[in-house]
């Protein structure tokens, strides 16, 4: 549930310079360590956050002003190492290593520091103006670990700083050091690596020849390692860094092989030797980390490893993961109705206010009906509904988000979609589409196979964004719930069944397509199950209400503005006898009757393209055109008008279906034409919940109506 | 004590890591995650469907799947005896 503002940008990385002296200051550190608290905290920026691997997807860049220079700093998305994987890691390994970046600073975790240095390492070879901030200093003190920074600067021979990214004051010393730093020159510094000693010398070999031609930020070590090595990864971005002649000249062409073979004959072959560098940073890693890391290891993770065995374990785990969503809807739909009838009633006062002002003001009924059921009616009434539960929802998500629940969810779920041939990673993408379907299919870049993260995009729209949210529960309520003693457990109910059924498709297509147009056998598949960390109440509210609530509202209304003038001039410009909405929603009319839908219903759809949340409201506006009712405000009113339309429980269920499963928002399918290069994936994202949601419709209604007959 | 696969390691068990024969990529990838000869595992649980497992690699929690860590050779530690002195 990425959704932020940030995350819809996806266009390359411009840096944005402010003055000529402004520094650029990557942000690098392995997932999850809290790159984006530290580039928030430190730019002011809302770059979205939560205790899961790969949240941060697309690059952000923000602004810091020290004392005598500025500084841009980029948020890269995590990596383990410099050896890229997908095209998310290949972004942050190019731009580390022949980037635009004046400065590094890797952000690691203070719980597990070792694991974190192995990327520490790596960049050092890679580059030497290397600074090391370690964060969650706070954490690790809980856990008893108490790393110590002096130690590990001593042995890094770099810059060291202890980090609470959290705390503003904490943040500030990251600026102050580098006002203060000097990169020293590239081959001043100690190899942070020593390999075995074959593997020494053949770099000794290469090193001379690659110096010529390295600039003053390019270390000649580094580069022959990459030689060596032969990363084919690789090679394309060498070859323009360094100039095809330099590759191919035929000293070092005739050097790399003598190397090579050489390291061949004393036991270390081509195939292997890339697995004994690997091994050699994990070791020097270890080593350092020994001594730096005194870790009172009995009560390192005790808690974690109950609760983990809570959330996971064969008997809890599904049912917990039930009871999680049943409460957080319950919470929702109980806690929403209070302020959402508080808000209407304001609206309509206002409206009423409104009204009286301008026929006081004599101002002729067109003008009156423009502005009033035009341009204001739809746009209040979509945050009357929307805006209560989005601001006890996303809280109450991001909540689970942050505590670190997400990866447990993908590691229950693995078995699953490993069985439909995708990732388990495909399920956090599915939860980030109950957010939002075109910030789940961004999210889609988390997943390295190519294949598996087509199956997720594809399939994202499958579960209800919260655009669909607020209908769903409207519609269930009035037409599914009685007024009896359990109707307030058995909204929240229906609802949850609603979102099974959607996880339910959303595997069942994935199967299919993994069967048909997307074939091919699952990839391998590691998952870190972070720790579970503390959140901080206050902040999760302010950010979850400022990043994604009213984000997510003020994209609807902006959307409802439009869509409420042309509805109201649809419903007034008049061919013959009917509006021209009438005679739209007339042809489509016998279509809809098939599915158990009317003509109004399938063109509010229709209109509703551009967000899923104005279609009700199309729906109410087009009828109360007709003249029976004025107002449509709370959810009685709502009943007595839809029913009043020939609305039954079976046209809700259809329309539910309908909701569940039919064509993406308009912002949908644009993301995944961005994402995927191709409209026709686009196509196919908007066919397949399209035919399935009309099966599902066609299938309930004309066994209802058999059923009727007998 | 002979080798066996890190599929076969039981929840609770104890291990050390002895030879990673996964493809390329994967195998770059359990290196990069801390998993390298001599390392030593501890088998946390496996997930509600018996599949994937969680293994505590260096202090960290890391999922993996049956079929790739079939391909992990490990050396399981005896009963009782405490591979973390």
């Amino acid at each position: 549930m990425g959704l932020t503002k940030g995350s819809a940008d996806l266009g390359e990385l411009r840096i944005r310079r402010k003055h000529e002296n402004d520094l650029v200051v990557a942000l690098a550190g392995n997932p999850n360590v809290g790159k984006s608290t530290v580039f928030n905290g430190l730019t002011g920026m809302h770059q979205h956050t939560g205790n899961w691997p790969g949240k941060t997807v697309a690059n952000a860049q923000g602004y810091v002003q020290g004392s005598h220079r500025g500084y841009v700093l980029v948020d890269l998305p995590g990596t383990y190492s410099l050896l890229a994987h997908s095209a998310e890691e290949e972004v942050a390994r190019d731009y580390l290593c022949f980037g635009a970046a004046d400065r590094v600073v890797v952000v690691c975790d203070a719980t597990c520091l070792e694991r974190n240095l192995h990327l520490v390492l790596q960049i050092l070879e890679a580059r030497s103006d290397v600074l090391v901030a370690v964060n969650l200093m706070d954490e690790a003190k809980r856990k008893g670990i108490t790393p110590d920074l002096a130690l590990l600067q001593e042995r890094l021979g770099i810059p060291v700083l202890g980090l609470v990214a959290q705390k503003k004051k904490s943040l500030a010393a990251l600026p102050a050091l580098l006002d203060t730093y000097v990169p020293p020159s590239s081959l001043a510094k100690v190899p942070p690596i020593h390999y075995p000693p074959p593997i020494e010398a053949a770099l000794a070999d290469l090193i001379p020849l690659l110096q010529a031609h390295t600039t003053e930020r390019q270390s000649p070590r580094w580069l022959a390692l990459k030689l060596l090595e032969g990363d084919t990864s690789l090679l394309g971005e060498l070859q323009w860094q360094l100039g095809e002649e330099v590759l191919s000249s035929p000293t070092l062409v005739t050097a790399l092989d003598t190397a090579r073979e050489r390291l061949k004959t004393e036991g270390f072959p081509p195939e292997t030797l890339a697995d004994t560098l690997a091994t050699a940073t994990t070791l020097a890693a270890e080593t350092i980390c020994k001594d730096v890391v005194c870790e009172n290891a009995s009560s390192h993770s005790k808690r974690d490893r109950w609760i983990d065995r809570l959330l996971t374990g064969k008997y809890t785990a599904y049912p917990l993961m039930l009871l999680l969503l049943l409460a957080v809807f319950w919470i929702t739909i109980r806690f929403a109705n209070i302020p959402s009838a508080f808000l209407s009633q304001c609206f309509e006062g206002l409206l009423e206010w409104l009204t009286r002002l301008l026929i006081h003001l004599q101002a002729p009924e067109w003008l009156m009906g423009l502005l009033i059921d035009g341009l204001l009616r739809v746009p209040l009434w979509v945050i009357s509904v929307m805006l209560p539960p989005m601001a006890i929802f996303f809280p109450l998500f991001t909540f689970l988000e942050d505590v670190g629940y997400l990866p447990r969810i993908a590691y229950n779920l693995d078995r699953p979609f490993h069985a439909c041939r995708a990732c388990g990673k495909q399920s956090l993408t599915m939860c980030m589409g109950f957010g939002c379907n075109a910030a789940g299919v961004v999210g889609c870049r988390i997943i390295d196979s190519p294949r598996e993260r087509m199956l997720a995009i594809l399939t994202n729209s499958f579960v209800p964004c919260n655009g669909r949210f607020p209908a769903l529960i409207s519609l269930i309520s009035i037409f599914l719930v009685g007024s009896g003693a359990f109707s307030g457990a058995l909204a929240p109910l229906l609802l949850t069944l609603c979102i099974l059924l959607g996880v339910l498709m959303t595997m069942a297509m994935t199967k299919l397509l993994a069967h048909t147009v997307l074939r091919g056998a699952p990839s391998s598949f590691a998952l870190e199950l972070p720790p579970f960390r503390r959140p901080q109440l206050g902040r999760l509210i302010l950010r979850s209400l400022l990043d994604r609530t009213l984000f997510v509202l003020g994209r609807s209304v902006t959307v409802a503005i439009p869509a409420g003038l042309l509805i109201w001039l649809m419903t007034n410009l008049t061919i013959g006898e009917m509006s021209l909405l009438h005679h739209c929603a007339d042809l489509l009319d016998p279509f809809a009757r098939l599915f158990g839908m009317d003509g109004v219903i399938l063109l509010a759809f229709v209109l509703g393209l551009p967000a899923n949340e104005i279609i009700l409201p199309i729906i109410t506006t087009t009828y109360l055109c007709e003249g029976t009712l004025m107002e449509c405000e709370s959810l009685l009113e709502m009943q007595t008008l839809l029913s009043a339309n020939g609305w039954t429980w079976a046209t809700a269920v259809s329309v539910i279906l309908f909701l569940l499963f039919h064509w993406p928002c308009s912002t949908t399918l644009l993301t995944v034409k961005k994402e995927t290069g191709k409209w026709r994936w686009s196509l196919l994202a908007a066919v397949l919940p399209t035919v399935v949601g009309l099966l599902l419709c066609l299938l309930f209604t004309q066994s209802l109506r058999l059923l009727q007959q007998i | 004590m002979s080798l066996i696969t890190l599929d076969r390691l039981a929840p609770g068990s104890c291990a050390v890591l002895r030879a990673l024969k996964n493809e390329d990529l994967m195998r770059r990838r359990l290196q990069e995650l801390g998993f390298v000869c001599g390392t030593k595992l501890q088998c946390l649980g496996r997930s509600p469907g018996g599949d994937p497992s969680a293994y505590l690699v260096r202090g960290t929690v890391i999922a993996l799947r049956q079929e790739d860590c079939r391909e992990i050779l490990v050396e399981e530690f005896a009963k009782g005896e405490s591979p973390w002195d």
